[in-house]
């Protein structure tokens, strides 16, 4: 089956990224297609390379950009909730005038419209968040 | 893209204290580009998005309610608010905003968009859909 994902709350505060992560890496190798990861809301948070959790607990950044390239998983940011809450690739920190980029490696920036593409594009899109 | 699916937004939030709201219809109005089957649905607190008379003025907060009447513009044109959680907040039909599109079917008409539903009309929709995006 063809999924797409739905991120929609930070890492850490809260458990929808360990959810989504868990199901995705059970999705792919269970032979399952996932189709897109697309992170909305606070779930943006979960693409800043600039997390660093204490050494003794998993590092839900880092565990997303190992399956992307493990898999090639298309991970999503959404851009717009991406502004309001300050995370930039190279090229939105070179439009906004930011001194530095955080995106971490395998997500990208796009869109809302990637969203509603992942939903038609689907079989099934799974929400995870409150 | 040939494919049309049935898409619900399910708002559950008030309009302000979370960003669940306003980013929610974000999607909506962006979703309205590609032409699928699209409603909303607005259940427990969530029935306080469509209030009128919305005053943010001394919360600082951005009043985004006017955006709701341009639902109508974007083909977005089935809202179901679901009367159980309308009247266990003490709010009737009055209540809301007047939300209207114009059908072109049926010479420019002007129709209501809101449809005050049951909870059991409700999860009867829930069940046809393809994509439930739920903020």
């Amino acid at each position: 089956m063809k999924f797409s994902v739905m991120v929609n709350e930070g890492p850490y505060t809260h458990q929808a990224s360990d959810s989504a992560y868990n199901f995705t890496r059970a999705a792919l190798a269970a032979g399952h297609e996932i189709f897109r990861v697309f992170f909305y809301h606070d779930g943006v948070n979960n693409g800043t390379r600039m997390t660093t959790p204490p050494q003794d607990d998993r590092h839900i950044v880092n565990r997303w950009s190992e399956l992307a390239e493990e898999h090639d998983l298309d991970l999503v940011v959404c851009v717009a909730a991406a502004q309001r809450r300050g995370i930039v690739d190279a090229d939105e920190a070179k439009r906004h005038n930011k001194d530095g980029d955080n995106i971490a490696s395998g997500f990208r920036i796009s869109g809302l419209g990637q969203l509603i593409e992942a939903g038609i594009e689907a079989d099934r899109l799974l929400v995870f968040g409150d | 893209m040939a494919t049309t699916k049935k898409f619900m937004y399910v708002n559950r939030h008030p309009p302000y204290g979370t960003v669940y709201a306003l980013e929610g219809l974000e999607v909506v109005l962006v979703g309205a580009a590609f032409e699928q089957d699209v409603s909303m649905a607005f259940i427990g607190d969530g029935v306080f998005q469509l209030k009128k008379g919305q005053d943010t003025s001394d919360s600082d907060m951005k009043n985004f309610s006017p955006a709701y009447k341009a639902l109508g513009d974007y083909e977005v044109n089935k809202l179901y608010v679901e009367r159980e959680s309308l009247n266990e907040r003490g709010l009737g039909d009055d209540d809301l905003m007047e939300l209207t599109w114009e059908d072109e079917d049926d010479d420019w008409s002007e129709k209501p968009s809101i449809h005050i539903i049951s909870r059991v009309q409700l999860a009867d929709l829930l069940e046809e859909q393809d994509v439930i995006l739920h903020f």
